[in-house]
């Protein structure tokens, strides 16, 4: 399991524009490189990053092989209500991984 | 403009142990040709970017290696079946100031070693298990692991007693020309500091920040790697991971950067 970083103010005023930021750590293996064999090394990158509040997307972000490692992102979204933010990333493999925030609104 | 005076303001409290370390270590330490009030981390050579990336901890990729680490430490090995946090405990507390000692002395060893040693030393001692290669992401998430809490504490190494000779071989080192293109790293780190060399400003090759998050690797590295940039740079043949001839320079550069705040994890270009 890939180590991953969030933050999310954990209370916002209703209507509120907050900033979250996350950071995961992954190869971001560009398909590019050769090993010192000489062999292509096969592209192995994150390509999606999906953020959910309550259910509902707020953020999506493709990703392509010029990204760099432990890919960071930042963005912003308004405090609607109380709830949680699903953050959820895809590699070339099909696999995901999943994190939770949550956030009062008051 | 932050570097010079976070400076000051960590190494008011110290002053008067810098002094009264000055004072006993008399035998002649030759000026550094930095004066200790122009000691500036490799931080102050950063852009505005990288250094916005090392001072957000969320921003700062380190801090993965921090978390891999932290596994790590809780994680029992060995035929002892101990974990570190098994002697250790909290290392937020037990390993608070360990980093800013190394390298150092040890008498088992009967010679000098760094940090990545003597987590080693103790995987085969106490854990009875085997140790972590050199610069593979273990080592590298452990030291960074045990680096970590005594950021903000001035590195302030011994190098009088037993330690002496390892720290005039590593003064030597750095004096020396090596390489096709005949450089010391004095030449650069001292004598041209500050200056630009193509897109990148000269540091003054301090390795308070080790290790740390490179840029240019996309990865953590240990100050090994650092070194072996810099020999391959001169074009001298570089010694291995873990040499003891790079274990000495390390004591040497720590001297040298006495004072300066810990940074680990550091983020570089």
């Amino acid at each position: 399991m890939a180590k991953a970083l969030i933050r999310v103010p954990t209370e916002a005023k209703k209507g509120e524009v907050f900033e979250i930021k996350t950071l995961i750590s992954h190869p971001m293996e560009t398909g590019q490189r050769r090993d010192e064999m000489g062999r292509p090394i096969p592209r192995d990158i994150i390509n999606r990053f999906v953020c959910t509040y309550n259910g509902e997307e707020v953020f999506r972000a493709d990703l392509f092989p010029a990204i760099a490692a432990n890919p960071f992102l930042a963005f912003f979204t308004v405090a609607t209500e109380s709830g949680e933010l699903v953050f959820r990333w895809t590699d070339d493999h099909g696999n995901t991984q999943t994190e939770t925030a949550r956030i009062t609104v008051v | 403009m932050s570097g010079p005076r976070r400076f000051c303001l960590l190494a008011a409290p110290f002053l008067p142990l810098l002094l009264a370390v000055s004072v006993s270590g008399q035998h002649a330490d030759p000026p550094t040709g930095i004066r200790p009030e122009d000691t500036r981390s490799g931080y102050h050579f950063q852009s505005r970017e990288t250094q916005g990336m090392q001072d957000d901890d969320l921003a700062n990729p380190g801090f993965l290696w921090v978390l891999k680490g932290e596994d790590l430490w809780r994680k029992a090995a060995g035929a002892a079946g101990k974990s570190c946090a098994s002697c250790h405990q909290d290392a937020a507390k037990s390993m608070k100031g360990v980093a800013a000692r190394y390298p150092a002395f040890d008498a088992r060893a009967g010679r000098v070693i760094n940090l990545e040693q003597r987590i080693n030393q103790c995987r085969v001692d106490h854990q009875q298990t085997s140790p972590f290669i050199y610069e593979s992401e273990d080592l590298l998430a452990l030291t960074v692991y045990v680096a970590h809490p005594s950021r903000g504490m001035p590195m302030q190494v011994t190098t009088d007693g037993p330690a002496r000779p390892f720290f005039e071989a590593g003064r030597n080192l750095f004096l020396a020309r090596q390489g096709q293109l005949n450089l010391a790293c004095k030449q650069c780190h001292e004598d041209q500091w500050g200056k630009q060399l193509r897109g990148d400003r000269i540091s003054q090759g301090h390795g308070n920040a080790y290790p740390i998050y490179r840029l240019e690797w996309q990865t953590v590295g240990s100050l090994h790697r650092r070194l072996r940039s810099c020999s391959i740079g001169v074009r001298a043949e570089p010694y291995p991971y873990g040499a003891q001839e790079y274990v000495n320079l390390e004591l040497f550069l720590a001297w040298r950067a006495r004072g300066l705040p810990i940074e680990t994890p550091g983020v570089r270009r």
